[in-house]
């Protein structure tokens, strides 16, 4: 079972003459431990693709399955817990809480949920173990680097039984070398069994991903075929 | 790379015999670009023979065999060349920029279609090369530098198809200008005329 899929999913934004088709039936599915990029131009619907699959805005018409559950059926509680508890969000900009220490900021979600404060702690504690971040959990947010934050931004997205990550631009502001830690991160949470989508334009960011999906004026265009392994590259020019 | 300059590099560590010479060099650039055996012999002989290394004797025996060591001359050969900037000033005759050009002349052709079959292909390269690097996981100085060059090398390609999506398409919905009175000698500087 996909941990996320768009079926047929359109968008419209306005009525009448200032109508814009934001996305056009565009499908999409993503399995569990897959990372999928989505790569285009500004206002070619990609952030759009993205707010629709993690139900902070409704499509005009399509479905969306998030772990085999359709969101368009849900009833609005239902659809505020499945996105507590399932879905991870990155956005360019961190949004850490600066009087929260990076332990407590990944420990969030779940005391916001109903989680014990002691039980919270232990799984932040431990998504930023599994993230390579530990000795980072006592830190306040203005004493780390950006790439330091947007990591710990990635291991709260993923705390508790998150499943499904969504990223747009996770690396924007960051330089390359900090942009790179980052997408090896969401890549390490895929390994993990977490599904990801990382919209982005940048294609240095968009070659983590197993499988990219190009999209233009709101329709997806294209995608890159699963390549043979790297080796297939290391025998050329022998 | 040159080889010539690549073999002087390995023989400023110290001493080194052919064969050995061999292995390195292709150790030192990751495997990347691997290398046929008899240019380095060949190779080796160019440089004992312009004075810039020296063999141990004069023995006529075969190259893997024999010992090397890089003379003051071929020091200061090697500085100057690690210093010396490659021609970049004038753009190389590019395939990929002739096909888009190309594609805008022939009738019928969408052109944003030809950019994205170019476009998927570098990217499903670049996912090619990210992987190695996934898999090296930084272990490797030198294979991490050559991909590191190749993924900014193809990174810097799918830019400027990017950009001339966007300009091809910008051009679609503007009326054109008039073209500057010097516009010949700028599209011969940019390689587009003669």
């Amino acid at each position: 079972m996909s941990m996320l899929e768009l079926r047929q999913v359109s968008k419209v934004y306005g009525l009448g003459a200032t109508e814009v088709h934001a996305l056009h039936d565009v499908s999409l599915a993503v399995a569990p431990g897959a990372m999928v990029a989505v790569m285009g131009p500004s206002g070619s619907g990609k952030s759009t693709l993205l707010t629709i699959a993690g139900s902070l805005e409704e499509p005009t018409s399509g479905q969306v399955l998030v772990a085999g559950h359709e969101l368009t059926r849900m009833s609005r509680n239902d659809k505020a817990r499945l996105r507590r508890q399932s879905i991870g969000y990155v956005f360019q900009d961190f949004n850490l809480l600066p009087g929260l220490t990076a332990a407590e900021n990944v420990a969030l979600p779940l005391e916001l949920d109903g989680v014990s404060a002691r039980k919270a702690r232990e799984a932040g504690l431990r998504a930023l173990t599994d993230l390579g971040l530990a000795d980072r959990a006592p830190s306040y947010p203005d004493q780390l680097s950006g790439g330091e934050r947007q990591r710990v931004a990635i291991a709260r997205a993923v705390v508790g039984d998150r499943h499904l990550l969504l990223a747009d631009e996770p690396s924007g502001a960051l330089d390359s070398e900090n942009g790179e830690a980052v997408m090896r991160m969401i890549h390490t949470a895929c390994k993990r069994g977490v599904a990801a989508v990382v919209v982005t334009h940048d294609a240095q960011l968009a070659s983590w991903a197993d499988r990219v999906v190009f999209i233009r004026d709101g329709h997806i265009v294209d995608q890159t075929v699963p390549a043979p392994g790297p080796e297939s590259l290391l025998g050329q020019d022998r | 790379m040159s080889i010539r300059h690549a073999l002087l590099a390995l023989l400023s560590e110290g001493p080194k015999y052919g064969l050995r010479l061999r292995e390195e060099f292709e150790a030192g650039t990751g495997e990347v670009w691997p290398l046929n055996i008899g240019q380095v012999y060949t190779t080796l002989q160019r440089l004992e023979r312009d004075g810039l290394i020296e063999s141990d004797d004069d023995d006529e025996q075969d190259s893997p065999q024999k010992r090397f060591r890089i003379t003051a001359q071929g020091d200061r050969e090697l500085a100057a060349w690690l210093r010396t900037p490659p021609d970049m000033s004038s753009p190389p005759r590019d395939e990929l920029v002739i096909k888009v050009l190309v594609a805008l002349l022939v009738p019928g052709t969408d052109v944003r279609e030809v950019i994205q079959a170019h476009r998927r292909y570098l990217v499903e390269l670049m996912q090619q090369w990210t992987r190695i690097k996934d898999a090296d996981a930084g272990r490797d100085l030198a294979l991490g530098l050559a991909v590191d060059a190749e993924l900014f090398r193809l990174d810097a390609v799918v830019r400027w198809l990017d950009a001339a999506d966007g300009r091809i398409r910008r051009a679609a919905l503007e009326p054109p200008i008039a073209a500057r009175d010097d516009l010949p000698r700028l599209k011969r500087k940019a390689g587009l005329a003669r």
